[in-house]
């Protein structure tokens, strides 16, 4: 049945462009076709999945995803527990594939090139869409060298564009000043907040095109976090940002805009699948939501 | 709020006197001295055999005991030809087995497919032959590596080959451990920055596993240090009186000239095994202790 939806769906970007605007008969945004059909390039389309579903062996996790990730901007993907936003974010950059029972059907386009395609190799993808974790993740090594990482996996950077690229990296992530005198100390001698930042500089020295952030505000103490938020608005017009959240306070706060997941249980499942109810501007599903469960969901009144 | 304050506080005695009851107390010190007891039956039985092993041997604890040969005069008798032959033997198949143990750790754990049939099937039967009494191994090698096909003879390198076989299944076994306790957020920090498996494996993974596989390895070592059971088959219960020279020499190890010296009627050459015994157990100490320092080493770094 994946198969088959591959097929169908098999046809090029720039058509999908124009066509599938609508999820669930909602107008996902009529303001911005013809921002795209003009060529804007603050509008630019740089990722788009297409009736996404992943399977966990034979427990179909979610379905029905059409998503589209724009330059310049902050996309949240929030709803409750289990409704597949993790899982959703994974497939962006090809984690899921280190999941041996995870099936990913249909398709995700980055600039129009198929990431599950054959010519796609996962670690250029990963490459290209960094990753920034719930848990910060510091290698465990020197402050220095996670941010080098990156770097010397994809090529042989010498000593000097090595510490160019360190400190450039580390700017970027509001974290130079707090550790320039210290790059050689553990990155565990960082606080939470710290390390969390180290790893969005560690994934921003590969220079990516695209960062996927799964939620990675949620072990982070307030203060921490809105360092966090202040950062993503730095970099979002160089780096597009995908961020899941648990928190709808942080989707309205810094998303440009948003897609609302949530769970449903079919006839012949046992356990509930995630689905895409509704993707707008973040201003229009805070204030006028089209789908009721939107606004349940946004209002307290579930999840 | 202060009423309740009021309710809570009067539950209790007005002072912080303790109020366990004593059966309470009895319990908990009848607990204590159990847990006493039994670290002290271990500790005290290691103390005793030790302290005995001393007394019997520390006449013969100096140089001659480890520049000498075997010798038909006790007063001669030296073990230099059996450190030799155990350390030529151990550091053969320490070397070797942790080459192709961890090599077979790093392709179990991080790259077969773990539900696939046949890696389960592998799986089982490296934990089964970790059980399997050394003795077995050394039919096995008998049969195999010193007569059979092989037909090394009774030679340093049948040796070395049979005590390989013997520790590989455990250093696998602990070396897929360590592996195993690597975090995953460590793997999927360095797949999500575009590194192939084999980088993220010698970079990431493979440094974080270190302390565990060096634990894992130095006691597989051990264990052939002081293997005995299947050299036994294997041509080292002898008197050799030579330093072995290379893999087709013959050989002796100290559990068996250990063995030698106890079984003679002389009270002067059991003297000579009771001082092998202390150089045997000094080996063992020196290399826990190079297990902890190798442990050490790599976590002080972070």
């Amino acid at each position: 049945m994946v198969k088959d939806m591959n097929k169908t769906m098999d046809n090029d970007v720039s058509t999908a462009a124009t066509t599938a605007d609508t999820v669930r008969g909602v107008s996902l945004r009529p303001d911005s076709l013809p921002s795209e059909s003009s060529g804007t390039p603050n509008k630019e389309m740089i990722m788009e999945s297409r009736d996404l579903q992943v399977h966990y062996g034979d427990f179909l996790a979610v379905k029905n995803v059409d998503l589209k990730i724009h330059r310049n901007e902050i996309t949240a993907l929030i709803g409750p527990s289990g409704c597949g936003k993790s899982t959703i974010i994974r497939c962006f950059n090809r984690m899921n594939d280190l999941i041996p029972s995870a099936k990913v059907g249909g398709k995700i386009f980055y600039r129009g090139i198929d990431l599950y395609g054959e010519d796609a190799n996962a670690g250029e993808v990963r490459r290209r869409i960094g990753m920034v974790f719930q848990k910060p993740n510091p290698f465990p090594k020197s402050i220095y060298d996670n941010v080098a990482f990156g770097p010397r996996v994809n090529g042989k950077p010498s000593k000097s564009e090595t510490d160019e690229l360190v400190e450039r990296s580390l700017k970027r992530a509001a974290l130079w000043n707090e550790v320039k005198d210290r790059l050689s100390e553990s990155a565990f001698s960082l606080s939470g907040g710290q390390q969390q930042r180290l790893c969005i500089a560690r994934a921003l020295a590969v220079d990516p095109d695209v960062l996927l952030m799964d939620e990675p505000c949620s072990a982070l103490d307030p203060i921490a976090t809105a360092r966090i938020e202040d950062l993503m608005q730095e970099i979002k017009g160089q780096y597009p940002i995908v961020i899941v959240t648990h928190n709808m306070q942080q989707a309205a706060r810094v998303s440009d805009r948003t897609a609302f997941f949530n769970t449903e249980v079919d006839a012949d499942a046992t356990r509930p699948t995630g689905v895409l109810v509704e993707y707008d501007e973040t201003r229009k599903i805070f204030s006028t939501p089209s789908d009721t469960r939107t606004e349940q969901y946004i209002s307290g009144r579930m999840g | 709020m202060s009423t309740t304050a009021v309710n809570i506080a009067s539950r209790f005695a007005p002072d912080l006197k303790d109020s366990t009851s004593p059966s309470r107390k009895f319990r908990d010190k009848l607990f204590l001295s159990g847990l006493w007891i039994a670290t002290l039956v271990g500790v005290l039985t290691l103390f005793f055999l030790v302290l005995s092993t001393l007394l019997k041997g520390y006449t013969r604890i100096n140089l001659d005991l480890i520049t000498g040969f075997p010798s038909p005069f006790p007063e001669d008798a030296g073990i230099q030809s059996a450190i030799f032959g155990s350390l030529w033997v151990v550091v053969t198949s320490g070397v070797v087995s942790l080459f192709i143990a961890l090599c077979s750790a790093i392709y179990l754990e991080e790259f077969a497919n773990k539900e696939s049939r046949f890696n389960r099937l592998v799986t089982l039967n490296i934990q089964t032959l970790a059980g399997v009494p050394s003795i077995v191994f050394g039919i096995l090698g008998l049969a195999f590596v010193a007569r059979g096909w092989l037909g090394w003879g009774f030679t340093v390198g049948t040796a070395s080959a049979v005590l390989t076989m013997m520790v590989l299944p455990v250093m696998i076994v602990s070396s897929r451990e360590a592996l195993k306790a690597v975090p995953s957020s460590l793997r999927e920090g360095a797949y999500a920055l575009g590194a192939t498996r084999w980088q993220t494996v010698s970079k990431q993974v493979l440094p974080a596993a270190i302390p565990g596989i060096a634990t894992g390895s130095i006691l597989g070592v051990s264990r052939a240090l002081g293997e005995s059971a299947p050299l036994i088959l294997l041509g080292a219960l002898a008197y050799v009186s030579s330093n072995p020279s290379g893999y087709t020499s013959d050989y002796t190890v100290l559990p068996l000239i250990i063995m030698k010296y106890a079984q003679e009627a002389q009270e002067e050459f059991r003297a000579v095994g009771a001082a092998a015994i202390i150089v045997l157990l000094l080996l063992l100490v020196g290399l826990n202790l190079l297990a902890i320092v190798i442990r050490d080493r790599s976590r002080k770094s972070w």
